[in-house]
């Protein structure tokens, strides 16, 4: 009976959203406070009825209920239960009841937290908030029912797709589609304003701490389906410009430059309708992605199953929301008043450069994902593929001059900076990041130019950062304890943009390090035989078959020695899952700060090679990758620390910040 | 012009979004690679055979005028899966008495030599695309590929990726069959 219960408390919560999306803006556009102020009952309505339906479908594939089509699709009774209960988001419908669920806890949020934000703005957006649940509600309801009955029930299910059993992929989607849908609020804060037709320095602030708590799960998101990518899939890679990623990839481009120009807003009252735009953007790509991930436009190696109605469906959704609130843009942002002057240098300036640069490269990001389609459509039918050449060669050279203006940014201060004293303070920098340079240059003994320019422009960005961290605290300038007290005393939003620039001098670093000076080997293998890579030393010791909870996997054996030293064993495996007849790359990984020595075992050649025992071999030798691990991490706690500031949580009060990043430390 | 400029974004959703909804058409499959040569003869080209190796070099004259449908397999030494591949094909040959003609693409002359050696050679010819010219004409998308031409030179089928696992060696066994180049019952 449960399902029953979860499918109609997603009819219920359908009915709360359409009162929602009509009732409270109606309500401020008349200065009823009443009617305002039902946003706030039907929002916690939301979410206690999308709670209900989500726990309800968690239900059903914990019992393993093969009576639900979506269970017995994406369930198996062998299945451990940690995948059980990922399996609820799974599929196409169950990851869109988690969208749903996300969308209204934000919603709610809102309406609870929010307690600062004016009655009128609040009620607008609660109501924007509620048009998008309405329209994802519906589109569940009609077409993507998770609550779907099987008759006669199948005695057991169909399994998950082993690649996807996976911890690092189990909390994947959740993160991914926190950042994603927290941006709905933003949005709405967005909208909410183009329809009162005012945005001011206390909006900016208002929309900040939701943007920020955004964006930090959707680093993480991104950090961690790339890692799981980098070790599970066995291809060594951690970054592939595959359609989904690059549609994950857009939304954060598009949030960050949002984070930072909402900056300008709140401090500068410029920007404006900048600001707006990039915030009905990000989320318009956020959508985008949700739509590519289920219409089967593009090709792509994780993309839901293909259903053209659905997809349809999502469009018409796409063309309401994206194409109506840009319209309203379109119509209100030439009113809006422009904002505080700058000269061209200055922090305005900087962060000018910055929002451009993001700008042009989710562009260019967007287009290249969208160019098969494009070709197709003008050519008739003719079909190409844009790969990582496109993509490496045309971001990264426009990030090299992004992230050194990053380096300088901090320094500039508002309205007028004087570049002259900035250069002067960072000469030093300047100094120590081309001796990095050369230093690894010394070490690598050749590489493309860009792979230094690289280094260099990492390298320089982490020491200016950090001297201007040493000069805010004035270290080694007065006594130390003097230099404790003005740690203490700094913003702790100053504190996380010195951890998020540093972070992403460290990820950078890790990004060049591990493509450009990559060494790999495939090798073709009988026991006893050895590799050489990268002065290691791999002898292929042999394989045996081991047996796991609902896979049996071949094993190799391989003794890594470095001059003649054996450092360890690694046991790459290749699993074999019997019940979904499909099998899964488990990498083996010596990692060490340097780099990592990555070693994965493919499929035997042939039966018969297989019985004589040799096996292929794919052995890899990443400098720095996990620098990338690192970094990213840096960038969600600097995004954390930021969000606890003091000044932020006016809107924002400490529990929410506890629930989006419990390792910041309570004051 | 500030007014233009906000009608911008507008413009080009609705742009994309016109291509999104051409691209929903049900009859297209995205993931569907046609392939240019099927039903076309054979692109021009001429390889000299392997130096070092005494089997024949590979031209368009030798696909035309042959008595039943033969192989054109395109392999490499560097190409871990054509090992495997190589285990499957020389079975196909042995056993079924098929034409296999191969090229050898963008490989040094001793290195498949080696490797011919220590795997064994079931090509009758073999063209050495040391610059891969005859790839491009062949419109490669990787190694290993392999076509299946008819008699009078004419492109049957093409197979990317390896022929190995029992899907794709069935799946390649029926364009085999379909082209004429074996008998159904034998498969």
């Amino acid at each position: 009976m449960t399902p029953e219960v979860g499918h109609f408390a997603l009819a219920l919560a359908l009915a709360m959203a359409l009162v929602q999306s009509v009732l409270p803006i109606l309500g401020a556009t008349r200065g009823n406070v009443l009617w305002m102020q039902s946003a706030r009952w039907s929002a916690l309505g939301q979410v206690g009825f999308v709670g209900i339906a989500f726990a309800a479908l968690m239900q059903a594939f914990v019992t393993s209920d093969f009576t639900v089509t979506n269970v017995f699709e994406n369930s198996h009774s062998l299945k451990p239960m940690l995948f059980k209960i990922a399996g609820t988001w799974g599929s196409h419908e169950g990851s869109l009841l988690l969208w749903v669920f996300i969308l209204t806890v934000f919603g709610a949020a809102v309406s609870v937290f929010g307690s600062n934000i004016p009655d009128a703005l609040k009620a607008r957006t609660l109501s924007v908030q509620a048009w998008i649940s309405v329209g994802f509600l519906t589109f569940m309801l009609f077409t993507s029912n998770p609550f779907d009955r099987l008759y006669p029930p199948p005695p057991n299910g169909q399994d998950l797709n082993p690649l996807l059993q996976d911890v690092g992929l189990a909390m994947h989607p959740p993160l991914l589609y926190f950042g994603y849908v927290g941006f709905s609020i933003v949005f709405s804060f967005a909208v909410a304003a183009l329809l009162e037709g005012r945005v001011d320095a206390a909006w900016a602030r208002w929309v900040r701490p939701w943007t920020l708590a955004a964006w930090m799960s959707l680093t993480a998101g991104i950090a961690l389906g790339s890692w799981w990518a980098y070790y599970e899939l066995g291809w060594g890679g951690w970054w592939f410009w595959d359609p989904v990623e690059n549609v994950s990839f857009m939304p954060w481009l598009m949030g960050t430059a949002l984070l930072h120009s909402a900056i300008v807003t709140e401090k500068r009252g410029a920007f404006k309708s900048w600001t707006i735009l990039l915030a009905i953007l990000t989320f318009s790509l956020s959508l985008l992605g949700t739509f590519i991930v289920r219409s089967g436009l593009l090709t792509s190696v994780h993309a839901f199953a293909v259903d053209p109605e659905r997809g349809l469906y999502i469009l018409g959704l796409l063309a309401l929301s994206i194409g109506g609130s840009l319209a309203l843009f379109s119509w209100r942002a030439p009113m809006m008043e422009p904002g505080g002057l700058f000269k061209p240098v200055s922090r305005e300036a900087g962060l000018l450069v910055n929002n451009l640069i993001l700008a042009t490269a989710t562009g260019v990001v967007l287009f290249g994902t969208l160019y098969p389609l494009f070709y197709e459509a003008i050519t008739g039918g003719e079909k190409l593929s844009v790969g990582p050449p496109f993509f490496n060669a045309a971001f990264i050279p426009m990030m090299l001059p992004l992230v050194f203006v990053m380096g300088l940014g901090p320094y500039l201060s508002w309205k007028r900076a004087d570049l002259a004293g900035v250069l002067q303070r960072l000469r030093f920098v300047a100094v120590l990041s081309v001796l990095a340079t050369l230093a690894v240059w010394y070490l690598t003994q050749g590489g493309p130019v860009l792979g230094y320019l690289a280094i260099m422009i990492a390298v320089w960005l982490l020491l200016a950062t950090v001297r201007e961290w040493m000069m805010r605290v004035r270290l080694f300038e007065v006594s130390f304890a003097e230099s404790t007290r003005r740690v203490k005393s700094l913003p702790r939003a100053a504190h996380g943009m010195s951890l998020a620039h540093a972070g992403l001098a460290v990820a950078m670093l890790g990004f060049t390090g591990s493509s450009v000076w990559k060494s790999e080997e495939i090798v073709f293998v009988t026991p006893g035989e050895a590799v050489t890579i990268a002065g290691f030393n791999v002898t292929f010791e042999g394989a045996d078959r081991v047996r796991g909870a609902n896979y049996f996997a071949d094993r190799a054996n391989l003794t890594v020695r470095r001059d003649g030293e054996i450092l360890t064993q690694l046991y790459p495996e290749r699993r074999t899952y019997p019940v979904a007849g499909s099998n899964t790359t488990e990498s083996a990984i010596r990692s060490t700060l340097a780099g990592d020595l990555y070693a994965s075992i493919a499929e035997p050649a042939s039966k018969e090679v297989g019985a004589s025992g040799a096996w292929t071999l794919r052995i890899l030798y990443e400098p720095l990758v996990n620098f990338i691990w690192i970094g990213s991490a840096m960038l969600v706690l600097g995004g954390g620390l930021s969000l606890s500031d003091r000044r932020l949580r006016v809107g924002v009060p400490r529990r929410r910040i506890a629930l989006s990043l419990s390792k910041v430390p309570a004051e | 012009m500030k007014r233009a400029l906000a009608f911008l974004p507008l413009l080009i959703a609705l742009i994309v979004g016109g291509f999104f909804l051409w691209g929903l058409n049900p009859d297209r499959d995205p993931n569907a690679i046609p392939s240019v040569l099927i039903a076309k003869p054979v692109p021009e080209f001429e390889l000299e055979p392997i130096g070092g190796l005494d089997t024949p070099g590979l031209s368009r004259e030798n696909l035309s005028g042959n008595s039943a449908p033969v192989i054109v397999n395109v392999f490499a030494s560097w190409c871990v899966p054509c090992r495997a591949e190589h285990v499957v094909l020389s079975r196909l040959v042995e056993k079924e008495g098929l034409t296999l003609f191969g090229i050898n693409y963008k490989d040094k002359p001793e290195d498949a030599v080696r490797w011919l050696t220590e795997l064994g050679n079931p090509y009758d010819r073999i063209g050495s695309d040391l610059s891969g010219r005859a790839g491009i004409e062949w419109g490669l998308s990787g190694v290993p590929e392999t076509f299946i031409v008819g008699p009078e030179g004419m492109v049957l089928f093409r197979y990317v990726g390896p022929i190995i696992g029992d899907e794709a060696v069935g799946n390649f066994r029926d364009a085999l069959i379909a082209s004429g180049a074996l008998q159904g019952k034998q498969g």
